[in-house]
């Protein structure tokens, strides 16, 4: 029993700058979702599309004989105009957000075959993915390099975001995810706040592809399904932590915590024996019961003292 | 100033639905009107508001403003010329942002966003002093989230953003019809102050004789999607309220909202 508990701790800790790593690359996915799903009020499917996109054009490119760090922005720009199809059909087709998304995402599967030559994934062993360079130029074995490589996109990330969402720009398209009668009333054309944002989401779960590729060297046209159940799994999370009601810099580093969290049970749970096939059935459980919540602290607490906050 | 020609209005057209909301209206607004609108429900009056900011698009006619056609033109892009404030206080401003990003988002109404700030300290002092001439006591709240404001505070807020950079054209649609009798007085008056200092051409629409009569110097009455009565100056400040209950009972209409308010 002791060698047990003692097996299952040392695999954790072995295995911790790993869980890290895929927790912050998670997290930026995370945040692209909390763009959608929070901001914008949109929940959007394409991102399990865009994510696998963008480490297929990533690892394509490094195919290809790019150099490593540019294929990130094309990687980006790609998953980018996927968010912008999926707001087109949305916003110009009318056609409902939820079903838009599972649209592009459908059609994105075909697009993701071609760009690998009809087959379905694409290793970079031997070839000079980020991993391998940094691991190279640092002289240090790569687990390190990743976390750290990892952790200085995701905190760059945040930042970016923080600045732009309180720009006039950001804070439109905030406006419109929140009351889009009153963001039409102020002048703000909505539709195009929903593309921005739409784009903006993607191009940040194309980066979280991008970074799984050239992080752990290969990329698979399956990479993502069940994408945007994570993502969802690490905002609520997240959310529930940091309790909902801080500025907004700590909202979206709560998503990325929520990310790493979520990373830490699964790794438990695997190193506990349950079957990676049991994972999307726990994962979706959690997000069932992370979303309701709030439904079940009203019907369980005792009445909380009356009176708003701050008034 | 503002130019309403012939302007009608079918909802659902060609099906068993067809509704037809205002049938060939006109009106004509010099700069500094202000016009009360009343009438029985279903008369158009909102549908009136809506054409003229370009929430729904008028089936036939022209809306021009300073002699520019606007028909065409969607609701967002009529916004730096004409603002509104709805009936319902939950729609004017966004919840979720607090109170100086609300004001910062009216204060570049109809204008291009950029990726500059969008409160600055500058700013977020000058929204402090707009807000202690309301005596709401939102000056030292500028961070607090609107969704936790009253209705009342959420309306005055509102018409405080509607009004900061003066619009050509101001539309109040039953404004205060959702707020407690106090409060309505006090949104009510916050409305009088305003207009009458930007001389503010303004539509208003209300269901209260009494505040039809006291404000503004232009009155209209519609009914069934027409204007089947108007008065201004003089004429309108002889008005009562008898007078204008002669008139709904004359056309038919007795309504219990018109008769108890
Ligand atoms: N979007 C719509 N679709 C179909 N019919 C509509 C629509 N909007 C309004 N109508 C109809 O048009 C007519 C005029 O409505 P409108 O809202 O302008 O009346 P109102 O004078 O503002 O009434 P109230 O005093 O109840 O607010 C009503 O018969 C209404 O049912
Ligand atoms: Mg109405």
């Amino acid at each position: 029993m002791i060698s047990l508990i003692a097996n299952i701790f040392t695999g954790f800790v072995n295995s911790l700058p790993t869980t890290l790593m895929e927790g912050f690359v998670w997290g930026i996915l995370a945040m692209g979702v909390y763009i959608s799903y929070r901001i914008l009020d949109v929940p959007d499917m394409t991102v399990d599309g865009s994510l696998a996109l963008g480490g297929i054009v990533s690892a394509m490119l490094t195919v290809k004989g790019w150099n490593v760090f540019l294929t990130i922005p094309i990687a980006v720009i790609a998953g980018a105009l996927a968010g912008i199809v999926t707001a087109l059909l949305h916003t110009k087709l009318k056609i409902p957000a939820i079903l838009s998304g599972i649209l592009t995402m459908f059609a994105l599967y075909s697009i993701n075959m071609r760009i690998l030559g009809n087959r379905s994934s694409q290793s970079l062993v031997g070839l000079p993915s980020i991993k391998d360079t940094l691991a190279q130029l640092l002289n240090i074995p790569f687990i390190y390099t990743n976390l750290i490589f990892s952790f200085l996109i995701m905190a760059g990330l945040v930042a970016l975001l923080y600045w732009f969402f309180g720009t006039q720009l950001g804070s439109s398209i905030r406006a419109t995810g929140c009351n889009p009668d009153m963001a039409r009333a102020q002048g703000i054309n909505t539709d195009n706040m929903k593309i921005a944002g739409l784009a903006l989401s993607n191009g940040i779960a194309a980066l979280a592809g991008c970074l799984f590729t050239q992080l752990q060297g290969s990329a698979d046209v399956n990479m993502a399904s069940g994408t945007i159940v994570i993502g969802l799994a690490s905002v609520v999370i997240g959310e529930i932590i940091f309790n909902n009601k801080l500025s907004f810099w700590i909202k979206l580093s709560g998503a990325v915590a929520g990310a790493t969290i979520y990373r830490t049970i699964i790794v438990i749970a695997l190193l506990l024996g349950m079957p990676t096939s049991d994972l999307k059935l726990v994962t979706a459980v959690l997000v069932a019961l992370a979303l309701s919540l709030p439904l079940i602290k009203k019907h369980t607490s005792p009445r909380k003292k009356g009176g708003q906050e701050n008034a | 100033m503002l130019d309403i020609v012939n302007i009608s209005v079918v909802f659902h057209p060609s099906t068993p639905n067809e509704k037809h909301a205002l049938n060939s209206v006109s009106l004509h607004l010099d700069e500094g009107d202000f016009v009360t609108v009343i009438g029985g429900n279903g008369a158009g009056k909102s549908t009136l508001l809506n054409t003229v900011a370009g929430t729904v698009r008028a089936t036939e006619g022209k809306i021009a403003i300073d002699g520019s056609d606007v028909t065409r033109k969607p609701d967002f892009k009529r916004a730096g010329d004409v603002s509104r404030v709805f009936q319902d206080p939950m729609k004017g401003t966004a919840g979720d942002m607090n109170i100086e990003e609300n004001l910062a988002l009216a204060m570049s109404r109809g204008k291009r966003r950029t990726l500059r700030w969008n409160v600055t300290s500058k700013e977020a002092q000058q929204f402090k002093e707009m807000l202690s001439e309301l005596h709401l006591g939102l000056e030292d709240r500028l961070n607090c989230k609107v969704g936790l404001l009253s209705g009342g505070q959420r309306q005055a807020l509102t018409l405080l953003m509607a009004t900061m950079n003066k619009p050509k054209l101001l539309l109040l649609d039953e404004h205060t019809a959702a707020l407690d009798p106090k409060t309505a007085d006090k949104v009510l008056k916050m409305t009088e102050d305003i207009t009458s200092r930007n001389n503010q051409t303004t539509l208003m629409v209300t269901h209260n004789m009494r505040d039809a009569l006291r404000y503004g110097n232009r009155l209209i009455m519609m009914n069934d999607g027409k204007i089947i009565f108007h008065a201004s100056g003089e004429e309108k400040k002889k008005l009562t309220v008898q007078d204008l209950l002669n008139k709904f009972t004359s056309i038919g209409q007795e309504n219990d909202r018109i008769l108890l308010a």
